[in-house]
């Protein structure tokens, strides 16, 4: 196990560098980029960018002071709004944007796992037909769809919770079951799927042969090989939850990372995206150790690091 | 078990996704959406881009079928203009996916070894990367581009093909058969093309139809956020974020192109499925 | 108590096809204390009975007809699901075919031979564990005491169906079900295995229904034989009286056509010859026969010199071929035998450049064959072919049997016009017994022996003089075997063809070859030629592997003194 660990931490060493590498390159040659001498720039800012990015020294000093500036988790300042540090805004909206996230996953992950799991134990009956056919629905629509129709339903009509802001519990409610619902759909199919491959093994039957009641072979012995595919979407799940983030702050007004970040690209605040950007790949490869992590607490085989 | 007529898998394949009503009420509805989309805008006597100012938030009827929006464009044409897109979109998007997902994994699994290792440790790191943010990124630098659009949205979507065509080329490499033509001789350019590829076709077409409506969702997100076609040009994402705005005033704007979206994904999803039952018969379904 | 009596068991599936009938109206019955052997080859139903005890069976497809299965004066088949699960596991246990996919790869080896005992509330988990741990100690699994927590996966297959043979007997049942427990084994395995089967339910008292497809091994251990065939019983006896008197044809010819290793025949008697003595329901082949006078030659055709392969995996590299020196004489049959592990099938396909080889050499009527690649590559892969075992993986499911049969023949660059081409493939489906009109079919509407025949028929098609046999024969019933082996012999002496007999079973093995060579751990042990392998073994492990066949499968006249007759430790 703890090699696992420690390998899959020395991988993700590269990758970061990798990803810190592209990002400088780019910003640094894209056309209409931020340091584009065609491009007008306010001189505060012209000021700033050369004190930080060290613009007026030769390209490898230049990379390497970027990188000793990341290590102290400097990003510079914002190219929209010079007074503020990239660090101190992503500080600001990055707990929002967590706890939108959790709360959507723990929606997600109680919804769609028993959903899926009723479904596969009663299969081809109503119990199963109606949830799977509700979580298609599910997958179908866009959270943008979703999330409108929620506020219509439960805020304007039956006034049950408000419809924008973040400013209590109560907020976060609509968002993250916009969110969570969206998820659990996907998670509601995975988990029958696994389920009913795993009820089809051969070591299931022999669970039955020793008298095992369904109970006990649903939770001791198919559980784990059910869930297996719904711990290897988390990965991706986390990746979708960040995308997705960025899309319900924007229909319910959160000011989470995900709008910061959506609002920088539009206000062409390069400093501001490329730091979101580098906080957002360290971010995923933390939570995909996660993942790694519990897949081989689950899996007894893949325990061992190849 | 001498039957009088030989059948191939193809057709078996074939009977059986006949028999399954769901799938083949989904491939109707498909046919149907297309050929509105198609003759849509044709048929229409307004043009997906005409403003009429005085007919601004008119509600359907016998003019405007599906009603007009805030600019007093009609819906219907805007609507069947915008299957166009996002149909062409996701078509698009997801041949391209296909050429390049296919041939990496076949060509990774095949090959096997370290160059296997090393191909599907980048798909890996790609894999776990939001790609939302890649494009975003892509498109602040390089700006707004349908061909970018279409090109990136494939360009992520080929990982799961990819994933997908190397397991099954791993599992075939193995099968005897595979081994049996390399003692006839064979060469690999004919293995990979005469004998592995033919097999493959199954997972490749229930993938790409599933990868479809991954596609236009994905569309339809960049839409929202404002990232995705250009206005006036609509696709069913730009329409539907439109929708979302007006809701309460006119919620015809978003129900039209919202019902087409989602039927068409609904549809697509049946008969990715449906595919996925008829190709592989010991799937979890039954 | 303790008396299972099955009568006029029905049992039918529901299929795409049609209604087939499994189970067609069996009677049986097992005392208390007793081993009865339940034999049958394919689709004999013998598992599906077996199943149907402790209604296993997902009920659709499978539907019940009248017969009743009496247990304890209840009727199984009338039990509802609750009063069913205190039966399983307690009063009947059950073991299955394949140890890794039947024991729960999450689970640890001890949890689950202790689960039982928790289930069905005997005692408590802590003192379960500590009976897991005597009974695994028990069967020979030593393992665990040191490493409690030890996954399935870490266990060899005999230490894993020695834990399932703990797991189903720690509740001590009255009746064990065992259904074709050693199959998936090796001879020297099975051999272990069986008898602490055997010693263990003597000593526990527990009467066992053994299931299985080798009317010797089942031998061994039963009382009583029943033999199943197309879903009936077709005899049943005391196991003496069904070997020294076996009435019914399909019985006798079960016996007949299994090689052993005293069969000195050129050809096997089969199935048909019993069933229908005089009518040929397959075509035999064109050329039936053979002469005795061999066309062996003193030239050696193959030769192997030093032969090394590497594998490399997780825990360093391995050599499946370490050192192996072959000649084959043109026009004979070697045989090579082993277990798995012993290297024999990676010796096989190194012969032909399917594996790359890290050292030595390989002739071809003295030419030496060079990696992949070199100048005479083609050549080569147009005298020396390759069968292989499983006959259903063996052929693209998507061409026809025109197809396949034609491509080589297009690669090589053999036969002038596409319809010279189809008339030799036409003879070549003759040549093993099949004919124009499957031409057009797909190989999934073949039976496994059919496609095995097909597969010989493709590998004739580039005009071989060697080919390679990779376990051909494994994994057919013994009356389709007969087949195959009968049509490569007869292809031999009129083609004049050498083999490289690849085999576990020795008895098969010694039938087919003139020189056999037994390896072990990709060494060759011992060499010689047949009959002395088998007369005069030199080696402690061919002693071992001779000794782990069951006696009935050794000799057709082996005394039948049953059971203490146990073969070695």
């Amino acid at each position: 196990m703890r090699k696992l660990i420690i390998s899959r931490v020395l991988q993700a060493v590269p990758t970061l560098w990798v990803i810190a590498t592209l990002t400088f390159f780019m910003t640094r040659y894209a056309p209409g980029g931020p340091f584009d001498s065609e491009r007008a720039i306010p001189e505060e800012i012209k000021i700033k960018l050369q004190s930080h990015f060290g613009l007026d020294r030769p390209l490898f000093d230049q990379y390497l002071l970027y990188l000793k500036n990341l290590l102290q988790g400097d990003l510079g300042p914002s190219f929209k709004y010079p007074e503020w540090e990239v660090s101190e805004l992503i500080a600001t909206a990055f707990p929002v944007s967590l706890t939108l996230g959790l709360l959507s996953l723990l929606i997600a992950l109680m919804v769609g796992i028993p959903a899926g799991m009723i479904a596969a134990l009663r299969k081809n009956s109503w119990v199963d037909y109606l949830p799977m056919s509700l979580s298609m629905a599910g997958i179908c629509l866009p959270t943008f769809v979703l999330g409108p129709l929620l506020i219509y339903a439960l805020s304007t009509q039956l006034g049950m919770f408000p419809p924008l802001g973040w400013y209590g519990p109560a907020d976060w409610v609509l968002p993250s079951l916009t969110l969570g619902l969206f998820y659990a759909a996907y998670i509601a199919r995975l988990t029958r799927a696994g389920m009913l491959e795993t009820l089809q093994q051969d070591y299931v039957r022999t669970a039955r042969a020793k008298g095992a009641t369904s109970w006990r072979i649903l939770t001791k012995h198919a559980a784990r090989g059910g869930l297996l595919p719904v711990v290897t979407f988390l990965g991706p799940a986390f990746a979708g939850l960040i995308t997705g983030s960025f899309v319900i702050e924007s229909i319910f007004f959160i000011p989470g990372l995900g709008k910061f970040f959506v609002t920088a690209a539009f206000n062409r605040d390069y400093t501001m995206v490329l730091g979101t950007v580098l906080f957002y790949a360290s971010l995923i490869i933390l939570l995909n150790l996660l993942v790694d992590l519990l897949q081989a607490w689950l899996d007894p085989k893949a325990r061992q690091e190849k | 078990m001498s039957s009088t007529h030989s059948s191939s898998l193809g057709r078996d394949a074939w009977l059986r996704l006949r028999a399954n009503k769901m799938a083949m009420a989904s491939l109707f509805l498909l046919a149907a959406v297309a050929l509105i989309s198609l003759l849509g805008p044709l048929l229409c006597s307004y043009s997906y881009d005409q403003q009429n100012l005085d007919r601004v938030f008119q509600s359907p009827d016998t003019t405007h079928l599906f009603g007009t929006d805030n600019l007093g464009r009609d819906l219907f044409a805007r609507t069947t203009y915008g299957g166009r897109i996002s149909l062409a979109v996701g078509l698009l998007a997801t041949l391209v996916s296909l050429v390049i997902g296919v041939t990496y994994g076949m060509l990774s699994g095949y090959c096997g070894g370290r160059l296997d290792a090393w191909m599907m440790r980048l798909v890996d790191v790609l894999y776990s990367l939001p790609f939302i943010i890649f494009v975003i990124l892509l498109m602040v630098l390089f700006g707004r581009n349908f061909l970018l659009l279409f090109l990136a949205i494939g360009a992520v979507e080929w990982l799961t093909m990819a994933r997908i065509t190397r397991a099954q080329t791993i599992n075939l490499k193995n099968a005897e058969f595979i081994e049996a033509a390399r003692a006839l001789g064979y060469s690999h350019l004919r293995i990979l093309f005469h004998h592995l590829l033919p097999n493959l076709i199954g997972p490749i077409i229930i993938y790409a139809t599933l990868t479809v409506p991954a596609v236009m969702l994905l569309e339809s997100v960049l839409s929202f956020l404002g990232l995705g076609v250009q206005a006036p040009m609509s696709s069913w994402g730009s329409l539907i974020k439109e929708g979302a705005e007006k809701m309460d005033a006119a919620p015809w704007l978003l129900f039209f192109p919202g019902m087409f979206f989602c039927l068409t994904l609904f549809a697509l999803n049946f008969l990715g499925d449906g595919l996925r039952d008829a190709l592989d018969p010991k799937s979890s379904k039954d | 108590m303790g008396q299972l009596t099955i009568r006029n068991l029905e049992v039918s599936f529901h299929t795409r096809e049609g209604i087939i009938r499994a189970v067609d109206g069996i009677d049986l019955a097992i005392g208390p204390g007793e081993i009865v052997g339940l034999v049958g080859e394919s689709g004999s139903g013998k598992s599906v009975t077996c199943n149907s005890v402790l209604q296993l069976l997902p009920c659709p497809p499978a539907q019940f007809g009248e017969g009743k299965i009496e247990w304890s004066s209840k009727d199984l088949l009338q039990l509802d699901e609750g009063k069913m699960r205190r039966i399983r596991g307690k009063e009947i246990s059950m073991i299955f075919q394949d140890p890794m996919s039947c024991l729960n790869p999450f689970m640890t080896v001890l949890d689950q031979v202790a689960e039982p005992l928790i289930i069905h509330k005997i005692c408590k988990p802590a003192e379960a564990k500590r009976k897991a741990l005597e009974m695994l100690a028990k069967v020979g699994v030593h393992r665990v005491k040191e490493y409690p927590n030890s996954y399935p996966h870490e266990f060899s297959g005999g230490m894993r169906q020695r834990a399932m043979i703990a797991m189903a007997l720690i509740t001590q049942p009255a009746l064990l079900l065992a259904d074709e427990p050693t199959t998936a084994l090796d001879v020297t395995v099975q051999a272990k295995v069986l008898s602490i089967l055997r010693e263990l339910c003597s000593e526990l008292g527990v009467s066992v229904l053994f299931v299985s497809h080798d009317l010797g091994l089942v031998a061994e251990l039963a009382d009583r034989v029943v033999v199943m065939y197309r879903g009936k019983v077709v005899e049943q006896n005391d196991t003496a009286s069904i070997f020294t008197h076996p009435k019914h044809p399909y019985v006798k010819a079960l016996i007949a056509c299994r090689p052993t290793l005293e069969t000195s025949d050129d050809r096997l008697p089969t199935v048909e010859d019993f069933i229908n003595p005089g009518k040929e329901t397959e075509k035999s082949p064109t050329d039936t026969s053979p002469p005795k006078t061999s066309s062996r030659s003193a030239k050696t055709l193959v030769e192997a010199k030093r032969l090394v392969v590497e594998f490399t995996t997780d825990e360093g590299s391995v050599r499946a071929v370490n050192d192996v020196s072959i000649k084959i004489p043109q026009g004979s049959t070697h045989g090579l035998v082993g277990e798995s592990g012993s290297g024999k099938t990676s010796l096989g396909r190194s012969l032909l450049n399917l594996i790359r080889r890290k050292s030595g050499e390989i002739l071809f009527n003295g030419i030496p064959v060079g990696h992949k690649g070199h100048p005479h590559e083609k050549q080569f892969r147009k005298s020396m072919q390759i069968i292989f075992q499983d006959p259903y993986a063996s052929l693209n499911p998507r061409l026809t049997i025109e197809q396949a049969l034609v491509e080589p023949m297009i690669v090589h660059n053999l036969g002038s016009s596409k319809r010279e081409r189809i008339k030799r493939v036409i003879d070549l489906l003759e040549e093993v017994g099949l004919g124009e009109e499957h031409l057009a079919r797909y190989p999934h509407e073949f039976s496994g022996g059919q496609r095995q025949r097909i597969c010989v028929a493709r590998a004739l098609t580039t005009e071989p003089e060697f080919i390679v046999c990779d376990e051909c024969v494994s994994a057919m019933d013994v009356s389709v075997q007969a087949q195959v082996l009968n049509l490569l012999k007869s292809l031999q002496a009129s083609r004049g063809l050498t083999y490289l007999f690849i085999s576990h079973d020795l008895g098969v093995v010694k039938f087919m070859s003139d020189q056999i060579s037994v390896m072990q751990k990709g060494q060759i042990v011992e060499s010689g030629s047949a009959e002395n392998i088998y007369n005069d073994p030199q080696t402690k492990y061919t002693q071992q592997l001779i000794n782990s066949i069951p006696a009935a499968n050794r000799s057709k006249n082996f005394s039948f003194t049953h059971p203490s007759v146990s073969p070695g430790p």
